[in-house]
């Protein structure tokens, strides 16, 4: 962001503000961590407690910059407007693989990432999409579990198909 | 002994049917990443960290060196029939190399980027073997303070120097230093940033930061545009092959595309993409065709993507000599080292001499079959970009979890994994850079002890730090790397450095 650079408008950036107080939240707990943690620098006179300080300062000195350069305002190409089903259809699918994982076993939870995912992208078709990424995870579990060793959770279908 | 000796030494290595099987299978998947868009080489290396555990450590090594090269090859394919580059360093092929396969002379420019890229790692992976003994040389002479000036330097050229905002890259790269003081602290044991919760003490995961920003981050990020959507491969007409002309208008940017890739890749000044984009400036200025620069003009391709390949080889000097990460790809690989009990550095050319040998003269193998599969078997290649985006985003998210689940499988590192996903997504939507975050995370820690044992040698001191001319110098070089380039955008010249940057490499 130049300050003398092209502008669209002065309007102040909210978005800079926001960041800018998420960066100086961030660089407080650095500071009060490293305030917590016991002077013992030794020869070198910077000990463990000092890093997070001066990482945290830095993230202060970072927060005052986003808020200097929102002032200004003038922000580059307008963004484009964001899809957030989208984001809540692959998030999602996250979160339900997480909570599923343990139970039902690597194929069925990663499945419903990968329909999850699909779906996200348009492809709503869960009859379709769901075996497809049950399938694939099957093939994936065979393949790294069973052959290259890699641990992964196993469910009603894993033992299943290969085996307990 | 000497660097032929050495070489030789490791092509022996490299010639074992087992390390050329994963050679291959290493080009193999790197070509394939680098020909399909949203996933780049340092996403595919984190991805496949976790799987590599059990396997030979000089064979995965050899196999994420092949990744690398081989993504360098492959995005010039999307740059040119797609239009969308598969990988940042290949942004600029786009420009040329699109307007060629628009005018029927994809062929052409497939053939001068594949031939291209095939001189440039030849050469590029020469000069590495020859370089590299030299460095090492020089590094024995570098104490703490000369490593944390070179890692100072490493940390502003990957965050602010390029890119349109200083603020913003160094924005990414404190969040990742920030993340690297989660975590036991290496030199006193003392825990920081934990809370008594015990996944936190074991620090962050570089594996689990990079997969998360970099495939779940990118995928939320191109649902949420719906970008590219209606996107149109270009069918390869006619042979990929290219005419005497094209032959003759092709080798001298090749060579300048390698002269200009491989110093910048090998010195902390940026990755692969600086040098493609500084190489296509040059064809431009040089070029006795300048009416056909933004028409499909050859020199436009040949150019940056020789450049770009030997930037990727260029930087595996820093990597192995130093132990220095200059890129995001970079930096996993050294994830990847550490995995395996290896520091990467001057002593590891001391102890284990086969292995680096072995995995500088299997890159110069690699460079051979990925001529094959990129010329000959190109067509294969492409039917990769009729994958339907749902299905390929289902199936990079599926593998982005596996890594986790198989390595550290417990709710809260995947909570961890989708948090950072959220989290590298919302950086891509307001326009922050990713590698700076992922470099620093890696190197924050390492810059940090080096820092205490300079100031501890120094019975703390500040003013050690730039006591001997080679550390002055290089503070000096990261403060210019600073300062230049936020001048430079305060005059309004930020349009260029804006587009050399990129998340990723």
């Amino acid at each position: 962001m130049s300050p003398l650079g092209p502008s669209s408008g002065r309007r102040p950036d909210g978005a800079a503000f926001v960041i800018a107080a998420i960066l100086a939240a961030a660089g407080t707990v650095l500071i009060a961590e490293g305030a917590r943690i016991p002077a013992r620098g030794g020869y070198a006179g910077v000990g463990p407690g000092d890093i997070p300080v001066l990482v945290g300062w830095g993230l202060v000195a970072l927060a005052l910059w986003h808020v200097v350069a929102g002032l200004r305002g003038g922000r580059g190409p307008g963004r484009v407007r964001q899809d957030a089903v989208a984001i809540l259809w692959i998030t999602g699918g996250l979160v339900l693989q997480n909570l599923l994982l343990w139970q039902a076993g690597f194929a069925i939870a990663s499945g419903i990432v990968f329909a999850f995912t699909a779906a996200a992208f348009g492809r709503r078709n869960f009859a379709v999409s769901l075996p497809a990424g049950i399938l694939l995870a099957l093939l994936v579990y065979g393949i790294f579990d069973r052959l290259l060793k890699l641990n992964l959770p196993a469910g009603p279908l894993e033992t299943l198909v290969f085996g307990g | 002994m000497n660097t032929f000796d050495f070489l030789l030494q490791g092509l022996a290595v490299a010639l074992d049917p087992a390390i050329l099987l994963y050679a291959l299978i290493g080009v193999t998947i790197g070509t394939a990443v680098g020909v399909l868009p949203g996933i780049g080489p340092a996403l595919t290396v984190a991805l496949l960290l976790p799987v590599t555990y059990g396997l030979d450590p000089a064979g995965s090594l050899v196999m994420f060196a092949g990744i690398y090269y081989g993504g360098m090859y492959g995005g010039s394919t999307t740059s040119i029939l797609l239009n969308t580059p598969g990988e940042s360093a290949s942004i600029v092929t786009a420009i040329e190399g699109n307007r060629m396969a628009r005018a029927g002379r994809g062929g052409a420019a497939l053939a001068t980027a594949a031939i291209g890229s095939f001189v440039a790692g030849l050469l590029a992976t020469l000069a590495l073997a020859f370089l590299a003994p030299h460095i090492v040389k020089l590094a024995l002479v570098f104490g703490p303070r000369e490593y944390f000036a070179l890692m100072v330097l490493a940390f502003v050229t990957v965050s602010a120097a390029f890119g349109d905002s200083a603020m913003k890259g160094l924005t990414s790269l404190f969040v990742g230093l920030a993340l690297a003081l989660i975590g036991i602290d290496g030199l006193t044991g003392q825990a920081r940033l934990s809370y008594g919760v015990p996944q936190l003490l074991d620090g962050i995961e570089v594996t689990t930061l990079a997969v998360a920003m970099f495939a779940i981050g990118e995928a939320l990020f191109v649902a949420a545009n719906r970008v590219g959507a209606d996107e149109k491969v270009h069918a390869i007409r006619g042979s990929v092959a290219m005419t005497a002309q094209d032959w003759a208008r092709s080798w001298k940017p090749w060579l300048r595309g390698t002269a200009i890739g491989f110093p910048i890749g090998a010195m902390p000044a940026g990755g692969a993409d600086i040098a493609s984009f500084l190489s296509y400036g040059t064809e431009r200025k040089l070029t006795r065709h300048p009416e056909e620069f933004g028409n499909g003009a050859i020199e436009g391709v040949a150019g940056p993507e020789a450049a770009n390949n030997a930037a990727a080889a260029g930087t595996l000097v820093p990597l192995l000599t130093l132990g220095l990460p200059t890129t995001a790809t970079a930096a996993i690989m050294l994830a990847g080292f550490q995995q395996f009990g290896l520091q990467p550095g001057p002593l590891l050319f001391a102890t284990a001499p086969k292995l680096v040998w072995g995995l500088i003269a299997s890159l110069l193998i690699a460079n051979i079959m990925l001529l094959v599969l990129n010329l000959p078997l190109i067509r294969l290649w492409v039917k990769l970009l009729t994958i339907p985006r749902p299905w390929l985003y289902g199936g990079i998210l599926l593998f982005a979890t596996l890594g986790t689940i198989g390595v550290n499988p417990s709710r809260a590192e995947l909570a961890m994994l989708m948090i950072f996903g959220v989290m590298g997504y919302l950086m891509r939507l307001h326009g922050y850079p990713i590698a700076p975050v992922v470099v620093g995370l890696i190197l924050g820690p390492m810059a940090e002890q080096q820092l205490r044992r300079a100031l501890a040698i120094a019975q703390g001191d500040w003013t050690t730090l730039v006591s001997t001319p080679l550390s002055a110098g290089l503070i000096g070089l990261a403060v210019l790397a600073l300062a230049v380039p936020m001048l430079l955008r305060m005059r309004g010249r930020g349009a260029v450095l804006a587009q050399v940057a990129k998340d990723d490499d």
